[in-house]
């Protein structure tokens, strides 16, 4: 039940010191939309400037699955540093992995299910090892894996967290 | 008091000790094998439940190792994959060697019956072994399935000649048009360096 529309979103900043505008856009490639739940999918070209945003914001950046275990065990972590913290200050994205073909049979559900409140995007890139090494380097293409970054300052974990793992890694960019 | 210090020294070595050894087997984990190490061989239970080691193999020129498992969909995209790949290069002598490197315990799917039950349904022309114990993922340093190891028999051993996926498309294997396995071992039988030696791909986490 997908259709395909202009799905953009734009992040508008009024934060730098010259009061300039600075407006970052996401382009979609396609939009999944069930059960009144939207998913926006990108490719890897589309999703790339969500990795480099400068406002000031801290972005906790989780690549994940609905079929990956221990990805879904550490979502209520990621969950609740979403709702504890300021809307302005710290974001989550659950960047998931599903195969384009799971998504209005796995991760629809799921999301409508588990009442997911942080964004949920679809990264559907199959060239896989062009696009691994430009969200780190260091990154096998193990999930679960995270970025957390705020302007220029990023720190990559290709591992799993408890809360208090998360929340200290997210401290030390506040 | 005398045995009492003494316990208590010898209770202080150990403790040392496991920390040490635990720092060393960590660290292998993190690192594996690079391109020209020599690959362990292994004794790994069949879905036959017959052992299978590599040095069975007299006549191969080398190996296609896939670490893969029943519960991953990518693992699951790369099934027919894997058959077509043994289906050209076991004549060829380079034979396909799939092994389950999950722990049941973290992944039921993947249990030996399990996959038993996979490999009679998929109709596998490979062995599919069971890492009993994680034992040998590790050594090689595979971190996700499907990760895949190609050998080159040689006198000093196994050597490592290439890791990483098998194209650069999980989702559909005609709109591949890198097949980094097939380029890889086709180099080899023509005793050409690998054209790509390493290369990263989506995976589900092995769980140990």
């Amino acid at each position: 039940m997908s259709r395909l529309i202009l799905y953009t979103i734009f992040i508008v900043l009024f934060a730098n010191c010259k009061g300039e505008q600075q407006t970052v856009a996401l382009d979609a490639t396609d939009v999944f939309e069930s059960k009144g739940i939207e998913i926006p999918v990108y490719d890897f070209e589309s999703f790339k400037p969500l990795l480099n945003i400068n406002d000031g914001k801290v972005r906790v950046i989780n690549f994940w699955a609905t079929w990956c275990k221990p990805c879904v065990a550490e979502l209520p972590y990621f969950e609740l540093i979403n709702s504890r913290y300021p809307k302005d200050k710290v974001e989550v994205i659950l960047v998931s992995l599903d195969l384009p073909s799971q998504v209005e049979a796995k991760l629809i559900p799921f999301v409508k299910k588990q009442k997911i409140g942080s964004k949920v995007i679809l990264l559907d890139d199959p060239d896989a090892n062009s696009w691994i090494p430009e969200v780190n380097t260091e990154w096998s293409g193990s999930i679960p894996a995270t970025v957390i970054y705020k302007d220029g300052n990023s720190n990559f974990y290709e591992r799993s967290f408890t809360y208090n793992e998360l929340e200290k890694e997210l401290k030390k960019m506040l | 008091m005398k045995t009492l210090k003494i316990l208590v020294g010898v209770a202080f070595v150990i403790a040392i000790s496991a920390f040490a050894l635990d720092k060393v087997s960590g660290a292998k984990i993190d690192k594996g094998y690079s391109i020209g190490d020599v690959a362990t061989d292994f004794k790994l239970k069949n879905v036959d439940n017959s052992l299978v080691s590599l040095e069975d193999y007299k006549d191969a020129k080398g190996f296609i190792v896939v670490f893969t498992c029943n519960h991953c969909p990518y693992s699951v995209a790369y099934e027919d994959r894997i058959i077509a790949l043994d289906a050209t290069f076991k004549t060829k002598g380079y034979p396909v060697v799939a092994i389950n490197p999950n722990n049941p315990k973290a992944y039921p799917d993947d249990s030996f019956d399990n996959m038993q039950i996979r490999a009679k349904d998929k109709g596998f022309t490979f062995p599919y072994l069971f890492d009993d114990g994680q034992k040998i993922y590790p050594q090689y340093g595979a971190t996700k399935t499907p990760h895949v190891y190609v050998l080159e028999k040689t006198p000093q051993g196994n050597i490592v000649r290439y890791i990483g996926a098998i194209d650069n498309n999980y989702k559909d294997a005609s709109a591949a048009d890198q097949k980094y396995v097939e380029d890889a071992v086709n180099a080899l039988l023509k005793g050409e360096k690998v054209p790509v030696e390493v290369t990263k791909a989506i995976g589900c986490s092995i769980k140990a």
